[in-house]
């Protein structure tokens, strides 16, 4: 046995692939007589198809098919569905338009896709795109969320009149306005949570193939779930036995939420295989991505919070219009309701919270969970109150969390949730100590002296990931379970591979859940093998997103691995000819308690395998256990962060000068991967608050329409990060863990723009705060 | 129309019948089957599609195949030694978590061995400001960082 | 990208040749731009003459004037010459500002100049230090070569093949990067050219262009307060979603007070 697993900085088993140019990624895989798509998009943000002809692109070289809505519609595929159905306020369901495979009738943003030529080599399939001719006859668009229940707006789906998708309320509106009226101070904020574009390095891509031979197909797709690309593809869209159908999500180049859900494109390509009888491989462009991945964000809110004299939060209420894009994806509707209203608690004691929100539809693309799914905005929300309401008060920003710390656990939120375990007292404490709070005032006056203007912001959030209780979640309206699935296979002579239904893209399962099973099972981690990704090798699983891979499919895991220890004591039992009752699992080896009698690990495999000397009146040969495991609650994760900023007051320029991170995840199982989960996140919050965000211009024009116009952080506009955790182990899985791969986008975005606006002296200032935003606020307080 | 072209990569010599219109990444992905060189924009500013070329980094997709007819080539796959011991810029990469989802990783492996080679000195600063032409969107640079100092130091000490 | 015929000409003759044959024909420096076109769909050659075989378009010639640069000679190599570096340091590190290392190592001075982005680096070295382009039909002089949005006073089929550039008292070169494409929102390069004061800023309009007033400022007094106070006027001035033209012609006072501070150092 070596040194301990668990708490182990392992470097990664995945990292030798990446590193040599190994790695299977969808674009890599080339099939015999590959075929290659490409698709017809809108260039209009709203208009009605008048005709789409195909003859000069069917003509063109290289092309052996070219496929519209009308082909889809004859082929009577469904439309792509939403899996979460949302209860408006009057306990109508939520309007839930058609979403065709391909566009009939109307394009309702740009970047819908229309048509899809698929030819011999990717050229001749793009050439041959620019020939297809849609005669299209422009409509006025709505892009704006804010402006698409305004009278006289462009109606983009009959049965969503108002291009209202639902509202949706949670909360005591009576109580929570006694309480506001009363309030001896109310902070009020009135923001925008901006529109994102996820941006993973990998571009989507999809290679579909048909067999004749047995009327299966295979999907190699950019996903992060494969069982529920294939569930949600067979049975909603393509009316296929989900048995005919494999799902391979090899290597993916992360995903963020971008690769969860079923796209048109994925049904194009598995369908055309099977009408040209040869695999479809289609992947995107980046600046098809841009138009064709799910957004993430864009909430309109009005934010209050009611305090008393002493700065004690009283209540909070809020009132967001949502922007779901035109189209509903897979997840939408349960993003900026039951994944955002359930966190305005935060890490405080506030009890009375009312939420109302207006899901819209817009003339732009479909929006969707992006890292953090509903707590970033959420976050954003409370810390920003939070924060203004100490400036307003004149309290310390970290004295007024303080006075409204929950001490007490488990605590019941107003909002639904209940938390099991926290103590936000510790990473607030670290986080002040590790960030030198106390050095600020210091820091402060040597940055005046240059003529910059500097800045602190805290954030101190919470959330709910390692989703989720199934039947929780199915009261909720979601309509699939939430478990995870998880299956150890013992080979005969003792190492393990082990098949869990979580995916990795980026978050290095293969490595930490090979700590744990090495772990659990005294052996050394190389025996231990992580199979993901494929469905006809994985039994099941909900895949890979709301950080819930350690907490739940990390359960599964552990689940099916006491199954394997339990049945290896009965091995054993027999083996050494003890009672099942006396023999001990530890450190490999299957022990009678008290003695010396012992038989390994490997030992216990090959008698299974080799049942010569085996209970065969009580138990069946093999060491092979599967468990499925649904958590009892969500995981709540929670920290403080603290940002320092520098601001050159000419230009508007922001430095981020430091920035410290302490986050609570429960027992951590690899410190140096949940670091770099943090720095990941860290960045995606920053990008989201300092330099990123997507802009439609009246006609549903994407005019952020490339890198060359939004940007993602690059090294130097990021600082190195100080990071650091406090563990209160999450009271109710095995590992004591509760996921921490989002954390760093859902609290980022509050503490920076805490910051700026601490060093502007301005009360608010939009996402993100560009230079020329910083610059422009800083004009308009000169000129007030 | 096709057209040929001949380089060396990796060492080897190639040549292969491509279009005056393919680039120079699709060449090595699609005709050489090294499909470690990645695409990911289309706009060249990812840097997924570095490789070395006559010893220099450059982006694999702002080239035509044809410009580098009888150049040197050097891709991700031709970076480790022959029995797979890995190159000492790849191993900080792993030492120090340099890499998450790895598709950006191949380009950031092969810029940065360009960059240490050339600056064997630099500061974090200046990495950071090496790095402007390869995006991640995993890792937030933290450690790709750390590990780009420290492969810079291997590769001084392995001379 | 569509389909083109391919020219490798191994001389400026017959470079010029082709060029002058194809009306539609493109010349293909270092393709960074040109290439990125061409995938966009933006550009659609239908020839493309590549001058990357033509060795003597490449090359640093530093006499005790002037400092001349071939056509085809890559960022990178302008950036690391220690001869650029000490005859006109701006110079260097103007170059060493350009897109990121790896486009460095390909883009050329040539295609840059004859592309003429609105927010390109070189012509605002180029009209700042008052520099001769040579070409295969003879030469323009910077205040004569860039006309408007990607115009420049080139003929068609005609190639550049130097640039020269005379040798300033000092000279500095600051921009202000557009955060994501990383070209520049405004770059100003100002000159002590030893016969007077240059100050050329990119970025800011269709094309390079110079700044008479901060020039007659700095000419009285080459110092950071002539400029500070100087405001340039908002309109046509570029705006876009970075930077409105309000916001540009602030920067530019920014940038060229910063780029007189950097020179005098």
């Amino acid at each position: 046995m070596g040194a301990p697993l668990i708490g182990a900085r392992v470097e990664r088993k995945e990292d030798y692939r990446f590193l040599t140019g190994a790695g299977q990624y969808t674009d890599d895989v080339t099939l015999p007589h590959q075929t290659h798509a490409a698709f017809v998009r809108s260039p209009h943000g709203h208009a009605k198809i008048k005709s789409v002809n195909t003859a000069r692109a069917k003509a063109a070289p290289g092309v052996l098919a070219v496929y519209t809505g009308e082909d889809i519609a004859a082929a009577k595929l469904g439309g792509l569905p939403c899996g979460w159905l949302i209860t408006d306020v009057n306990g109508q369901p939520m309007k839930e338009p058609p979403h065709p495979v391909l566009a009939q009738g109307k394009v309702r943003y740009v970047g819908d896709q229309v048509a899809v030529v698929v030819a011999e080599t990717q050229d001749q399939a793009r050439d041959a795109a620019e020939l297809v001719q849609v005669d299209y006859e422009p409509l006025p668009a709505v892009a704006d969320g804010r402006l698409a229940r305004a009278k006289g707006a462009p109606q983009l789906h009959e049965i969503a009149p108002d291009n209202t998708c639902y509202v949706w309320a949670l909360g005591d509106k009576a109580a929570v306005d006694a309480a506001f009226a009363k309030a001896a101070h109310v902070t009020k904020l009135d923001f925008v949570n901006n529109r994102l574009i996820p941006n993973a390095i990998e571009p989507r891509a999809a290679n579909g193939a048909f067999s004749r031979a047995d009327d299966s197909y295979t999907l190699y797709v950019a996903n992060q779930n494969p069982h529920v690309e294939r569930l949600l593809m067979t049975a909603f869209v393509m009316g296929l036995p989900e048995h005919k159908v494999r799902v391979v999500a090899g290597d993916v180049g992360g995903g963020f939420g971008s690769k969860i859900y079923l796209y048109a494109e994925d049904v194009v390509v598995t369908w055309a295989a099977k009408q040209i009888n040869r695999p479809v491989k289609w992947t995107a462009d980046r600046s098809e991505s841009y138009v064709s991945d799910a957004h993430g964000r864009d909430h309109h809110t009005i934010a209050e919070l009611a305090l008393d004299k002493d700065g004690k939060f009283l209540a909070m209420r809020v009132k967001t219009t949502a922007n779901v894009g035109a189209y509903l994806s897979t997840f939408a509707s349960c993003v900026p309701t039951i994944l955002y209203a359930t966190l305005l608690a935060g890490q405080y004691t506030t009890p009375l919270i009312h939420c109302e929100v207006t899901a819209v539809f817009t003339n732009t693309a479909p929006v969707d969970a992006y890292r953090g799914a509903g707590r970033p905005e959420a976050t954003y929300v409370v810390e920003r109150l939070v924060e203004t309401a100490a400036r307003e008060m004149k309290i310390d920003p970290a004295e007024i969390r303080r006075k409204n710390f929950i001490r007490s656990f488990p605590y019941q939120t107003p909002v639904a949730l209940l938390y099991d375990t926290g103590n936000y007292d510790a990473t607030m404490d670290a986080a002040q100590k590790l960030g030198d709070v106390a050095g600020y005032a210091a820091r402060k006056k040597a940055s005046e002296a240059k003529g910059k203007l500097r800045g602190m912001g805290y954030a101190a959030y919470i959330e709910a990931c390692g989703i989720a209780p199934s039947a929780v979640a199915g009261s909720l309206g979601a309509r699939a379970g939430l478990f995870e699935a998880g299956e150890i296979r013992v080979h005969p002579t003792g190492s393990v591979t082990v098949f869990t239904g979580s995916h990795s893209h980026g978050q290095g399962h293969e490595t930490t859940f090979a700590q744990v099973v090495a772990d659990r099972l005294g052996m050394p981690i190389e025996n231990v093998d992580i199979v993901h990704g494929d469905t006809s090798k994985i039994l099941f699983g909900m895949g890979t997103y709301g950080s819930r891979s350690i907490a739940v499919g990390g359960t599964a895991i552990v689940k099916a691995l006491d199954k394997i220890i339990a049945k290896g004591k009965k091995i054993a039992a027999h083996l050494l000819e003890a009672s099942e009752s006396d023999i001990e699992y530890a450190n490999g080896e299957f022990k009678v308690a008290g003695t010396d009698k012992k038989k390994m690990f490997g030992e216990v495999a090959f008698a299974a395998y080799v049942p010569h000397n085996y209970p065969h009146d009580k138990l069946e040969p093999g060491l092979n256990e599967n468990a499925f495991y649904d958590p009892s609650n969500f995981t709540f994760p929670a920290g403080t962060y603290v940002c320092e900023v520098e601001i050159d007051p000419e230009t508007g320029t922001t430095k981020i000068e430091r920035w410290t991170a302490v986050d609570d995840f429960g027992k951590i199982i690899n410190p140096m991967i949940v670091e770099g989960q943090v720095h990941g996140g860290l960045a995606q919050g920053i990008g989201q608050a300092l330099t990123e965000g997507a802009k439609y211009d009246s006609t549903g024009q994407l005019v952020t329409g490339s890198f060359m116009d939004y940007c993602i952080p690059r090294a130097d506009d990021v600082p190195s990060f100080q990071v650091d955790t406090r563990e209160t182990p999450c009271t109710h899985n095995p590992l004591g863990v509760k996921g921490c791969g989002e954390a760093g986008a859902i609290g980022a975005p509050a503490a920076l723009i805490n910051a700026i606006t601490d060093a502007l002296g301005v009360k608010d200032i939009p996402m993100p705060a560009t230079p020329q935003t910083v610059w422009r606020a800083l004009q308009q307080k000169k000129a007030a | 129309m096709a057209v040929k072209v001949s380089m060396k990569v990796n060492g080897k010599a190639v040549s292969g019948e491509v279009e005056e219109r393919t680039l120079l990444v699709t060449f090595i992905r699609e005709q050489l089957r090294l499909t470690g060189t990645h695409v990911g924009c289309d706009t060249a500013q990812c840097g997924a599609c570095t490789v070395h070329m006559n010893g220099k980094a450059v982006k694999s997709c702002s080239m035509l195949a044809m410009q580098a007819e009888g150049a040197d080539l050097l891709t991700i796959e031709g970076l480790a030694k022959p029995d797979g011991t890995l190159h000492p810029m790849q191993a900080a990469f792993k030492e120090h978590h340099g890499l998450q989802c790895g598709f950006c990783t191949p380009g950031m492996v092969m810029n940065a061995v360009d960059f240490a080679k050339r600056h064997p000195n630099a500061s974090e600063q200046d990495v950071r400001e090496a790095l402007d032409g390869n995006l991640c969107r995993c890792t937030g640079y933290h450690n790709i960082v750390k590990s780009i100092m420290a492969g810079s130091r291997a590769m001084a000490a392995a001379k | 990208m569509h389909a083109f015929h391919y020219h490798r000409p191994s001389n400026v003759n017959d470079a010029a040749a082709l060029a002058a044959k194809n009306a539609e024909a493109k010349i293909l420096a270092g393709g960074q731009s040109l290439v990125q076109a061409m995938k966009l769909r933006l550009a659609a050659p239908s020839d493309v003459v590549d001058l990357g075989q033509i060795k003597e378009l490449a090359g640093i010639k530093v006499d005790g004037k002037t400092v001349t640069i071939g056509a085809m000679t890559r960022h990178a190599e302008v950036a690391g010459s220690a001869e650029v570096k000490k005859a006109i340091p701006a110079l260097a590190a103007l170059a060493g500002m350009i897109g990121d290392r790896q486009v460095r190592n390909m883009g050329t001075l040539g295609g840059a100049l004859a592309n003429s982005d609105p927010a390109a680096d070189y012509p605002a070295a180029v009209l700042g230090l008052n520099a001769t382009i040579t070409t295969t039909k003879g030469t323009h002089a910077a205040d004569k070569f860039f006309k408007g949005l990607y115009e420049t006073a080139l003929k068609p089929g005609e190639i550049i093949t130097a640039v020269s550039f005379p040798i300033p008292k000092r000279a500095a070169y600051t921009k202000f990067k557009n955060p994501a494409s990383r070209f520049a929102i405004v770059g100003v390069f100002v000159a002590d050219t030893g016969a007077g004061v240059r100050v050329a800023v990119t970025g800011a309009g269709p094309c390079a262009l110079r700044l008479a007033e901060m020039e007659k400022a700095l000419a009285a007094k080459f110092a950071p307060e002539s400029v500070a106070s100087l405001k340039v006027k908002a309109d046509g001035l570029n705006s876009d979603l970075h930077a409105s033209a309000e916001y540009r012609a602030h920067l530019i006072t920014v940038m060229a007070k910063r780029a007189v501070e950097a020179a005098l150092k």
